[in-house]
């Protein structure tokens, strides 16, 4: 105790015993991101974590992949389709993708609306993205079930290694869950910003705090991860 | 002399200036003009294509590879940058985010060499059906 008051020779407030005088040391003022609320370093701070989750699942991916000895089946066949008559390779996911990089277009125009507390357009926009949010893990779910039809399975598939299905279900389903909590959370928080709740400073049901315009650019920082982290499956599990 | 002071003091008070001028600037928000978002929107498309048409035209070994890794780290350098506002944080919230992954790169150089000698042994001792 004593070494502790010799290497602080500043003012040290007295502090309660026990794990109240840790919780307090702990929360007493330390503020690293300046200018940024709490409400979004946290969202910062959790994004960061969930970049590690989808990390160690496409890790886990290259490492079935590079280690098997059966050959990988070939993503640009799975995923081909066939409209009207013609052959086309990847093509539903090169869909997905274009209907993903479109919702996170709209949500940035949302985020921007929300700042200059244009409520109306900014609801409009984040029910735009909700909808592309919807389509695509509608698509998803059309590509699971054809995958399924054609006999793949987490231990095994037609045409190959066996760990493409573990691999594929793990991935696709981890990412096709965080696009439908993002939409729950869009339709949430766009029900807020429609009501104008923003605008008359109401406090939350939940949480009974003062919402603020920020909110729409954390959901937004969500929303955009969740694009993100298509970017990365899509060129290592789909193109690779 | 006073004026010299005068200066003195602008010349200091300046930054604090600039300070309270960021400050607010944030207080409002992060506000960018709508162009900037639509030439990325743009510049995103363009680069999803491309990396579609490296599949479409069926590329392989080593330009495959690159071309994919250069569309996947412009795109998400594009969004983290301007779509998430990366690029007007300050430094202490950019580089607590983005460095931390980093440590993921040696966790994926580990795990290649841990699956090279899977391959290894597979090959060695099962002589598998290739």
């Amino acid at each position: 105790m004593a070494e502790t008051v010799l290497t602080n020779p500043g003012q040290s407030p007295a502090r309660l015993e026990g794990w109240r005088g840790i919780a307090a040391d702990w929360a007493s003022d330390q503020r690293a991101f300046k200018n940024v609320s709490w409400g979004k370093a946290m969202m910062w701070i959790f994004l960061l974590s969930d970049t590690f989750i989808f990390s160690c699942f496409l890790l886990s991916y290259m490492t079935a992949r590079m280690s098997t000895t059966v050959p990988w089946p070939n993503p640009s066949e799975v995923f081909a389709l066939n409209i009207a008559g013609k052959h086309i390779p990847l093509i539903l996911i090169a869909i997905m993708t274009f209907i993903l990089i479109s919702s996170s277009g709209t949500m940035a125009m949302a985020v921007n609306f929300g700042y200059r507390r244009d409520r109306v357009r900014t609801a409009i926009l984040m029910l735009v993205t909700a909808a592309f949010g919807a389509t695509f893990v509608g698509m998803q779910a059309f590509e699971w079930t054809k995958l399924i039809m054609e006999g793949v399975r987490p231990w095994g598939n037609p045409w190959g290694a066996p760990q493409f299905g573990a691999s594929f279900f793990m991935i696709t389903g981890f990412h096709g869950t965080h696009v439908t909590i993002g939409v729950i959370f869009l339709i949430a928080i766009a029900r807020k910003v429609f009501r104008g709740d923003f605008d008359v400073e109401r406090r939350g049901f939940f949480t009974s705090r003062k919402g603020y315009y920020e909110i729409v650019e954390i959901t937004g920082l969500y929303w955009h991860f969740v694009d993100l982290v298509w970017v990365f499956i899509f060129a290592f599990f789909y193109l690779w | 002399m006073t004026n010299a002071a005068v200066h003195m003091e602008e010349g200091l008070l300046a930054p604090a200036h600039g300070a309270v001028a960021t400050a607010a600037v944030h207080a409002k928000g992060q506000q960018h003009p709508i162009k900037l978002y639509l030439l990325v929107w743009g510049w995103l498309f363009v680069l999803s294509t491309c990396s579609y048409l490296v599949d479409y035209f069926g590329l392989h070994g080593y330009l495959r590879w690159s071309l994919i890794l250069l569309f996947m780290v412009l795109k998400a350098g594009l969004i983290v940058a301007v779509f998430m506002h990366m690029a007007w944080e300050r430094l202490a919230l950019a580089y607590a985010i983005l460095l931390p992954p980093v440590a993921v790169l040696v966790f994926v150089s580990i795990m290649v060499l841990e699956s090279e000698y899977t391959h290894f042994l597979r090959v060695l001792f099962f002589a598998g059906p290739s």
